[in-house]
């Protein structure tokens, strides 16, 4: 089966981000960028698939700025066997990202589409189920397991409470959780093999899609700071502060 | 204005997180309406019934909508959608899985995860594992919203005498099934809704060593949850895991025990009232949110914190 895979280019995750002072936005300029760590998890379980002969083609997918190409031969390097940039210059919401990727979906005709379940920027945890709406596909989000059997995709998936597990009617959308796989590395091989792939860049509006939305986003501020309290000696002197201090216990 | 909170219940009664749901309705203001979508889910429906300031109670009972499918809700929560302009869901893995899918299907964008309502149309919400807070203006004819629970005082279970409605429509995509679950059991408060939480991480060393933690949280009458690390070391099921991609919680007290306090965590319980922490490495990073911090063996000082509360 071919397998899509949606990626994100995201500030990295170990990055202390701070807020511009004009509260327009986070500042990016001269950050380090990423994967998007459960984008990774996604491309990891699509070179899986390939590995066990389940998936024959995996082609990934990113919308968003013309450097987002590092990210997808990244992918590529990873097994990815061909790529595509819809090239949107703006912070896009999540709903306009489905439709491109609805496009994408509606050409490519794959049998499996894998997203992250959320991006660790705008942690909006939409995407994929908008993407499996607009689709009329069957969704198996927050994935901690997935198993093809026959026509059917069965997904384990990480509910508030435990595990639950669904069957899924192909073609179907997954998003996955951390405790999915675990990424492998690119070796240097792979990375200069990475640059002979394909890589095709398309515009948002080629695929006919618009970008507008329904949500502006007015400001952005730093969160209520909390500072640091104070250091105790012994247990007994935390237990006094917690009892007569703070008055919690 | 007339919002719909849909419910998410548990055990045969509406979950604590409605009610914080509906604490976030009653902010924007209006009618406020209950969907309760299920199979044999009138007890449920009488339990939404007495919730303060709930005007009407809409049941959905169906064997579709069992489990509570996203491809047979999402639709029915469009159909209804209509005649309100609001839908509201608290931010559960349910919420999150359902209201996206309900969002596209109504061609609208969602907003996750709000933590305040500023108006009828903004909120605001945390973005960056809660490193920035978005204010987020909506201007979509049926605003699409989740609701971080902790942001929210939850309302009054009792007091309300709302009608309760059935709703006729089945919508069966017939593209999914459920198979089955596998539930964590335990005796202790939900994580999301404890008063005191008590969380080990990488330092407690095997899961073996968190039973210090679940005799320290019987005394305290406290939940016990983990860190990432903890999790993926397999010391503890993965519905205790606190941080931006686990539970957010916000408690009156929060004990960390051998956590380093990585950003991700953070994410997930900085919201709490006191945070005391517990570390034998000086520099961890939990040190700098902690009220109250401890630099010492945990594997002394929790049994000695738990002989003395």
């Amino acid at each position: 089966m071919k397998v899509l895979v949606a990626i994100k280019r995201v500030v990295d995750y170990n990055v202390k981000v701070r807020v511009k002072a004009d509260n327009s936005g986070v500042d990016l300029a001269n950050v380090k960028m990423s994967m998007n760590p459960f984008c990774e998890i996604a491309v990891e379980e699509a070179v899986r698939l390939k590995e066990k002969g389940v998936a024959t083609e995996i082609v990934v997918v990113s919308v968003g700025p013309t450097t987002a190409q590092e990210q997808l031969r990244t992918a590529l390097a990873l097994g990815a066997d061909r790529a595509i940039l819809v090239e949107a210059a703006d912070e896009l919401n999540a709903l306009a990202v489905a439709k491109a990727l609805k496009a994408v979906v509606d050409k490519e005709q794959p049998q499996l589409v894998i997203l992250g379940k959320q991006a660790i920027d705008s942690d909006n945890n939409q995407t994929g189920q908008m993407l499996a709406a607009l689709t009329g596909l069957a969704q198996g989000t927050f994935a901690s397991k997935v198993e093809v059997a026959g026509d059917k995709l069965n997904v384990t998936r990480e509910i508030d409470g435990g595990l639950q597990t669904v069957a899924l009617n192909l073609p179907a959308i997954v998003t996955t959780d951390l405790r999915l796989n675990e990424p492998r590395y690119a070796s240097l091989p792979n990375i200069m093999k990475a640059k002979k792939k394909p890589l095709e860049t398309v515009k948002p509006g080629d695929l006919g899609v618009s970008l507008a939305s329904t949500n502006k986003t007015l400001k952005v501020e730093a969160p209520a700071a909390r500072s640091a309290g104070i250091k105790v000696r012994s247990v007994a002197e935390l237990i006094e502060k917690l009892k007569n201090e703070a008055k919690v216990i | 204005m007339t919002i719909l909170v849909v419910a998410e219940y548990e055990n045969g009664a509406v979950a604590p997180a409605t009610l914080n749901t509906v604490a976030a309705a009653a902010k924007i203001g209006g009618d406020v309406h209950v969907l309760v979508a299920g199979q044999n889910v009138g007890g449920v429906a009488e339990s939404a019934a007495k919730i303060a300031g709930v005007a009407k109670v809409l049941v959905a009972d169906n064997a579709a909508y069992a489990h509570v499918l996203p491809e047979n809700v999402a639709p029915l929560i469009v159909e209804l959608a209509k005649g309100y302009s609001h839908v509201l869901a608290p931010a559960t893995t349910n919420g999150k899985n359902i209201l996206p899918r309900v969002a596209a299907l109504l061609d609208v964008d969602q907003i996750s995860e709000i933590i305040s309502v500023e108006s009828a149309d903004t909120f605001k919400r945390p973005i960056y594992a809660g490193n920035a807070i978005a204010t987020v203006q909506s201007s979509a004819a049926v605003k699409v919203i989740t609701v971080r629970t902790t942001g929210f005082d939850a309302v009054a279970a009792e007091g309300g005498s709302a009608a309760v409605e059935a709703v006729g429509a089945a919508h069966n995509a017939g593209i999914s099934a459920f198979v089955g679950e596998e539930l964590a059991k335990s005796d202790r408060p939900e994580l999301t809704a404890a008063k005191i939480v008590v969380s080990g991480g990488r330092g407690m060393g095997n899961g073996d060593n968190f039973k210090h933690l679940y005799s320290l949280a019987d005394k305290l009458g406290a939940a016990v949850g983990a860190s990432r690390a903890a999790v993926d070391a397999g010391f503890v099921p993965n519905d205790m895991q606190v941080g931006q991609t686990g539970k957010i919680v916000a408690p009156q007290l929060y004990i960390a025990v051998g956590i380093s306090g990585a950003i991700q965590h953070l994410a997930g319980m900085k919201d709490s009232k006191v945070i005391v922490a517990i570390n034998k490495d000086e520099e961890a990073p939990i040190f700098q949110v902690a009220d109250y911090g401890l630099v010492a063996d945990l594997f002394e000082a929790v049994p000695e914190l738990e002989k003395l509360v």
